[in-house]
């Protein structure tokens, strides 16, 4: 196992939750009320916050001499890691809250096993965002259930949204060479093993938003190897106009 | 106890004259972010904090008061951010819990109260305007990332919860 190795892990995680922040953020001001739109964007921010620790790493592990910046914004869209489902677009809020159910529920179970990793960096950063996570999930649970079993629009929405979000879960169970890699020698996650318990768990969940589970044959994927869907360009070109514009600001 | 914060005696007057910038009626000894603080030769500082959060935007502001603060007293400040063990609610001190109720934001309770009262389950949190516990979660998170939002049904106050985190 290399610094790359651990790297290209990392990125795999942490991109997630970059992606998803970004995604969240664009909802600042657009929430559908004041406390949902705080609410958002405070998850918004656990969420780069947690980047920020892992990007942080990236940079001391790097042989180079970049910052958490360049990590996080001079990439090419290739080079990020991130699983389909958090560069999904805020369609409307049954996809913004369901999007962040099927992510919060994974992201959960992932930092729970990654606190017992044997990279103390790691254990902290896990620790740290499993008290934050936890409140994510709450907060995205409660809103599901309140949607699938609210007005029979509220419940329309939510299904859909459920539908089309679905072909994205799969793929955050996948493993790739590196994930096992990591995962061997005690560093990583082996998320296969999570995979039955997460669905088990979003499936009483939406039983109890009396909403259908969809019978699905394929699933998507490509995110973790660096094959997004069109959406990524455009949350890429909104991202990092500020850093490719004006190069090396800061704040 | 290991969670024990190790301050040196001559910084701790020091540090304890900095407030947190967003809860500047508490002191950020008293929120408990500063986990250590020694004092090396030749006057240096080390000061080792952790955010309550991790994406809380106070702690830059925070990390630079310390450092100026420090200077002013004469010595040569290092401030280092770090993670473990993560910052828990039981780190603040009863005075600071004092002063964040007389600031109008109802303080942590223990865990079990605030699960009940986050959930929606009972009515537990005092409001901090008129201590009636006939208050209702209004949402989950508020100004900061770090509080939730309640109304009080008696003085009919909304009023800001500092959230439980263990």
């Amino acid at each position: 196992m290399t610094n790359e190795n651990l790297i290209e892990y990392i990125y795999g995680i942490a991109d997630n939750s970059l992606i998803l922040g970004q995604r969240i953020s664009e909802l600042c001001g657009h929430g559908p009320t004041l406390e949902t739109d705080i609410a958002m964007t405070n998850i918004a921010l656990d969420l780069l916050g947690q980047t920020r620790s892992y990007y942080q790493y990236v940079a001391e592990l790097s042989k180079s001499d970049i910052t958490e910046d360049d990590v996080a914004f001079l990439r090419t869209e290739r080079e990020y890691k991130n699983v389909l489902l958090v560069e999904q677009p805020n369609t409307d809020f049954a996809y913004v809250i369901t999007r962040q159910y099927f992510f919060d529920v994974f992201h959960f179970m992932l930092l729970k096993e990654l606190e017992n990793s044997k990279n103390v960096n790691f254990q902290a950063i896990a620790k740290k965002s499993l008290k934050e996570v936890s409140y994510h999930k709450r907060f995205s649970g409660d809103w599901l259930k309140r949607l699938g079993d609210g007005t029979e629009e509220s419940k329309n929405k939510a299904q859909k949204a459920v539908n089309d979000l679905w072909v994205y879960t799969n793929e955050l169970f996948q493993m790739t060479s590196n994930d096992k890699i990591i995962a061997e020698a005690g560093y990583g996650v082996n998320t296969e093993d999570l995979k039955a318990e997460y669905y088990n768990a979003i499936k009483a969940l939406l039983k109890e938003a009396t909403l259908d589970i969809p019978e699905v044959e394929y699933f998507q994927k490509g995110g973790k190897d660096g094959i997004h869907t069109e959406h990524m360009g455009y949350i890429l070109s909104d991202m990092q106009y500020m850093q490719r514009t004006y190069p090396d600001m800061k704040w | 106890m290991t969670d024990q914060a190790d301050i040196a005696t001559e910084l701790y007057d020091i540090l304890k004259s900095v407030p947190d910038p967003e809860i500047p009626v508490l002191s950020i000894i008293d929120l408990g972010v500063v986990r250590s603080a020694k004092l090396l030769e030749n006057k240096v500082a080390k000061v080792d904090i952790t955010p309550t959060y991790s994406g809380c935007p106070a702690m830059d502001v925070i990390g630079d008061d310390i450092k100026t603060e420090l200077q002013k007293h004469g010595y040569t400040p290092q401030v280092k951010l770090i993670l473990s063990p993560a910052w828990t609610t039981d780190w603040m001190t009863e005075e600071g819990k004092q002063a964040l109720k007389e600031y109008g934001i109802a303080p942590p309770m223990d865990a079990t109260s605030d699960k009940d009262a986050l959930l929606g389950n009972k009515r537990v949190i005092p409001c901090p305007q008129c201590d009636s516990k006939n208050t209702r979660l209004v949402s989950q998170f508020a100004s900061t990332a770090c509080k939730a939002m309640f109304k009080c049904e008696d003085c009919e106050e909304t009023f800001d919860y500092f959230k439980c985190l263990i």
